[in-house]
């Protein structure tokens, strides 16, 4: 407990002392809140957005973007590195198990990504006045679930890929899709068939409206809640066959 | 002495290439236990196997009473190690790796200690990417003995070390044994071999080809000293009358006699009574290096 405790943080004092990562994390979902809401205001309108506010609807959106990018840039280009450079092979070497290194992941990820979502909804409410949480417990509990959920399928991907240049272009190109398709970018009303298509097929639609629907009061979304769950299962015990130190 | 380490016919290929081909050694408890030999030898798979850090194809090894295999986590709370390709993250700062490091176990030392000891005091608040190849490597044997192992691995240790700052490591390295900890160090500097090392096992092309004390190896492998000295004289046939002597060479005035056992002192009454009192006569003991040759055909550094 007290090595992963202090894993930990070490990993968010790293996270801070790296200025690129710290700034496509934090700044990629203001940026969008910025443009979309100059773009559309935050009047409701009846046939988009769910009825609701533009504004109201995208600041969960980019709250799981958040998770996103820390989850499917971060992490894979995190582990790559340090397999790359020998850092996973000085870990092995100590008595350290392999649960106390993903765990620490997990909690700096929780961390960071608390940081940028209370950012994000700051930002929101101060320029675009949105309602705040109908059921904050709600919202909390799926924000839970989806970082647990993305850290599993960012350590997958970590697992999975070669080379940090390697997790770098595909996990530009993963959160891009998952952002534009997935429910941050144009709302699903406009979209075409095949467009909805790909969004379903992106594991970040799933926590996106997971947020998103107790945010706005539509409840607690048992179906995606599950198929969050699923992926998080499913990523981690992948996670754990596939897994190389070196 | 009470074995800490032993290996029976370990082997370890990859692919067709046989990187450690029936290896067998065993390591006494508080020896500082040398593995000598070229670059590409086998010597970090072998160490690396012990450590439980590599699958190996045959053999049996049992370090501390535990099998490597089977025991990984329980085997490195014991073992400190020093791998040779290893690294920490670019940004973490030197007091934070040893204090992180020694959060692992509960019987950590002092790290504080540890880091003067290792000469990293001025360098406690410097990012690892900021430090120079010496002081990584320093930071790293560092590390490799925060958890108060019973056994440390330092594979190449005094790699990126200048000279003065590897006799320092020297004398460090004899002050853990001293404490009882039993150390396998790797390397392929002869000078270091045979001046740290209690026993030493040769490794050349994934065959351990001789084992036994630095000054056991050179007496079977190369009993042979050289006595040298200048003298202007061209002509001494007596020099090959001596006892013990085997050859004799001349390089100009350099003449060079080669033998065996008390030849220096035979030699040097054997040039006063000829009336010849070089003030240059030494003799040239065969080292290490004379050793690996006479075994293996060639150099360490080829
Ligand atoms: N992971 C690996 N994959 C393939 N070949 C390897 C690997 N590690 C080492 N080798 C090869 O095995 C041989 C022994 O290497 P190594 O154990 O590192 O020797 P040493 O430490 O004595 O220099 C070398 O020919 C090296 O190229
Ligand atoms: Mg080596």
């Amino acid at each position: 407990m007290r090595t992963l405790l202090k894993l930990t943080w070490v990993e968010l004092k790293l996270f801070v002392r790296e200025p690129i990562t710290m700034v496509f994390t934090f700044a990629l979902p203001l940026i969008f809140l910025f443009v979309m809401g100059g773009v559309f205001k935050n009047n409701p309108d009846p046939d988009v957005y769910r009825g609701v506010g533009a504004i109201d609807y995208y600041t969960p959106a980019y709250i799981a973007l958040v998770i996103g990018s820390i989850a499917v840039v971060g992490l894979p280009v995190h582990f790559t590195a340090y397999r790359e450079r020998g850092v996973l092979r000085r870990f092995r070497a100590s008595p350290i198990p392999l649960w106390t290194i993903f765990g620490s992941q997990v909690l700096v990820s929780l961390v960071i990504a608390a940081v940028g979502g209370v950012l994000v909804t700051v930002a929101a409410k101060l320029a675009f006045n949105i309602g705040m949480p109908e059921s904050p417990g709600l919202v909390i509990g799926a924000f839970i679930a989806g970082v647990l959920s993305f850290v599993a399928f960012g350590i997958l991907l970590g697992s999975l890929l070669p080379t940090t240049r390697a997790a770098q272009g595909l996990g530009l190109i993963l959160i891009i899709i998952m952002l534009i398709l997935g429910g941050a970018g144009p709302p699903r009303e406009v979209m075409t068939s095949v467009m909805r298509g790909v969004g379903d097929a992106t594991p970040l639609r799933y926590v996106i409206v997971l947020i998103q629907d107790p945010w706005l009061g539509f409840g607690w979304n048992w179906a995606f809640f599950l198929i969050v769950m699923g992926i998080m299962v499913v990523a981690s015990l992948l996670s754990r066959r596939l897994f190389r130190w070196e | 002495m009470k074995k800490v380490i032993e290996v029976e016919h370990l082997r370890k290929a990859y692919g067709s290439l046989v990187a450690v081909n029936d290896v067998s050694f065993s390591v006494a408890e508080g020896e500082i236990f040398g593995i000598l030999g070229p670059n590409g030898a086998g010597k970090t798979t072998t160490v690396e196997c012990v450590q439980g850090l590599r699958p190996f194809d045959s053999g049996l090894i049992h370090v501390l009473g535990l099998d490597p295999k089977s025991d990984g986590i329980a085997l490195r709370q014991l073992i400190g190690s020093q791998l040779q390709e290893s690294a920490l993250p670019d940004r973490i700062k030197v007091w934070e790796a040893l204090d992180l490091f020694s959060s692992f176990l509960p019987h950590s030392l002092n790290w504080c200690e540890l880091m003067n000891q290792w000469g990293l005091a001025e360098k406690r608040n410097a990012s690892f990417s900021s430090l120079s190849g010496g002081q990584r490597q320093r930071l790293l044997v560092a590390l490799a003995l925060v958890n108060n192992p019973k056994i440390v691995f330092l594979d190449e240790m005094t790699a990126g070390l200048d000279p003065a700052a590897r006799h320092v490591a020297w004398d460090l390295i004899r002050a853990i044994r001293e404490r009882g900890t039993t150390v396998v160090l790797v390397t392929h500097f002869m000078d270091e071999a045979e001046h740290l090392c209690d026993r030493l096992a040769i490794v050349d092309q994934g065959k351990l080809v001789a084992l036994d004390t630095p000054q056991g190896l050179i007496t079977t492998y190369a009993n042979q000293s050289k006595v040298v000295f200048t003298a202007e004289h061209t002509d001494l046939p007596w020099l090959k009358q001596i006892p013990h002597v085997r050859s004799v060479t001349r390089h100009g005035p350099r003449v060079e006699v080669e033998g065996t056992g008390p030849v220096l002192a035979l030699v040097a009454a054997s040039l006063v009574d000829h009336g010849i009192v070089p003030s240059d006569l030494r003799t040239e003991q065969p080292t290490l290096e004379d050793v690996f040759l006479n075994i293996t055909g060639h150099g360490a550094h080829n």
